[in-house]
């Protein structure tokens, strides 16, 4: 009888361990305690390139991080790309004349829509439109810039 | 012609193989009803399972992720990107070697356990025995063994990823000198839960299914000498190996190919 309770007892530590150990990783681990981030409110914004940005991608003020990207679709008419975020409710002060920007992170590292805010007294609500913004920088387009401007200097010199 | 006549046997004797594996398997499903009414077998089956298999996955999970935090580190700060040791140990732990050696290590501990025990009672005739009694072995033995691998399997490998993040914590942010917040936050944001933790945990859970199907299955089948027993374990071993590893392939390129 008691070597059946002490063999109960380990077969529970064991699966408690388990289950820690799962419980370890979808917390510690992974994105779960950032996904959790409550309620918020979207705002949509159009840009003309949006480069790397993926759904899930951060949306910061001032560096600091205040939502994510939740969708991103394509307008067959003007051929723009219409981003979908959410914001969390905490921050509802954002003016409606914001300035969106796509950044990337470090040189090589994950793009994220930047917000810089404008000074407009009417705040975005659910469903509001970021109008001012600017596309992302791709690599290839400003090497090809300075090319051809570096070509034209040296045409000048001549 | 005789030739053509033995390579007829070989299919024919593999495919009979093939059909009483997955006949016995039928046989231990329907047999889940019965062991939930004395969850004492299976209670003791995870005991020797799990429980005993638990200190070689600790200890194996630990190493795992100090190498790869010294690899990591190496690698990595040839690029200056020292902050993403993080995600390099959690992915690499969460997504492959988590099931995959935790599976090995299950197949070379519990699994050659298991055809052992099955193909000794098959030898000395107890398996006839308890037929004997009217007790239906495959349902009184064999499936607390088959459901106890399966729980079992998930739990360790989830416990190897766990402690092989700790320790690629240990080698990187305490040896090495990665900046503790950035071990963490990185791989926070980029491990995600669905595409890489539960993918994993699937992953466990179908080589826990074969691991023990194959051990079972191997120990039922043998011949019933000392030789026999023997010949099963070592199949035991390298058929669990060569499937967990094709079954990692197929399974990663279903589930993270896009």
């Amino acid at each position: 009888m008691v070597q059946m309770r002490t063999m109960e007892i380990m077969v529970g530590a064991f699966m408690a361990a388990g289950f820690v150990a799962l419980f370890f990783l979808a917390m510690q681990v992974s994105n779960l305690s950032n996904l959790t981030e409550g309620d918020g409110y979207h705002i949509t914004a159009r840009f003309d390139n949006i480069g790397g940005l993926k759904v899930r991608s951060p949306v910061a003020m001032a560096g600091v991080r205040i939502g994510r990207v939740t969708k991103i679709s394509f307008d067959n008419t003007t051929y723009e790309a219409i981003v979908t975020m959410l914001v969390d409710n905490s921050h509802n002060t954002i003016p409606d004349d914001t300035f969106a920007k796509i950044y990337t992170a470090g040189l090589l590292g994950e793009q994220y829509i930047g917000l810089d805010p404008g000074g407009s007294e009417e705040f975005l609500t659910e469903g509001g439109k970021i109008s001012l913004t600017q596309s992302a920088l791709v690599l290839e387009e400003i090497i090809g810039q300075f090319l051809f401007s570096k070509a034209e200097e040296g045409g000048s010199n001549e | 012609m005789e030739q053509l006549a033995r390579l007829g046997r070989i299919g024919i004797s593999s495919l009979e193989r093939l059909g009483r594996g997955h006949l016995l398997l039928a046989h231990m499903f329907s047999g889940v009803t019965a062991l939930i009414m004395r969850p004492t077998l299976l209670i003791a089956q995870i005991h020797s399972v799990g429980v005993f298999s638990m200190l070689i996955i600790t200890i194996s999970g630990l190493f795992v992720g100090m190498v790869l935090g010294l690899q990591g580190y190496y690698i990595l700060s040839q690029f200056g990107a020292e902050e993403t040791l993080g995600v390099m140990v959690a992915a690499s732990l969460v997504r492959e070697l988590g099931p995959v050696v935790t599976a090995l290590l299950f197949a070379g501990r519990a699994g050659s356990a298991l055809t052992a025990e099955i193909g000794l009672m098959k030898a000395t005739e107890q398996l006839s025995g308890l037929e004997m009694m009217a007790v239906d072995p495959i349902k009184r033995i064999l499936t607390p063994r088959f459901m106890a691998g399966l729980i079992s399997m998930p739990l360790l490998a989830a416990l190897f990823s766990a402690i092989g993040v700790i320790g690629g914590h240990f080698v990187g942010v305490g040896l090495l000198g990665v900046d503790e917040g950035a071990y963490w936050s990185q791989m926070q944001s980029k491990i995600d839960l669905h595409e890489d933790i539960y993918n994993g945990v699937i992953k466990s859970i179908v080589f826990g299914f074969v691991c023990t199907w194959i051990a079972l299955f191997q120990g039922h089948d043998c011949i019933p000498t000392s030789e026999g027993v023997s010949r099963a374990t070592t199949r035991t071993v390298v058929h669990s190996a060569l499937a967990i590893l094709c079954l990692d392939f197929v399974l990663t390129a279903l589930m993270f190919g896009e």
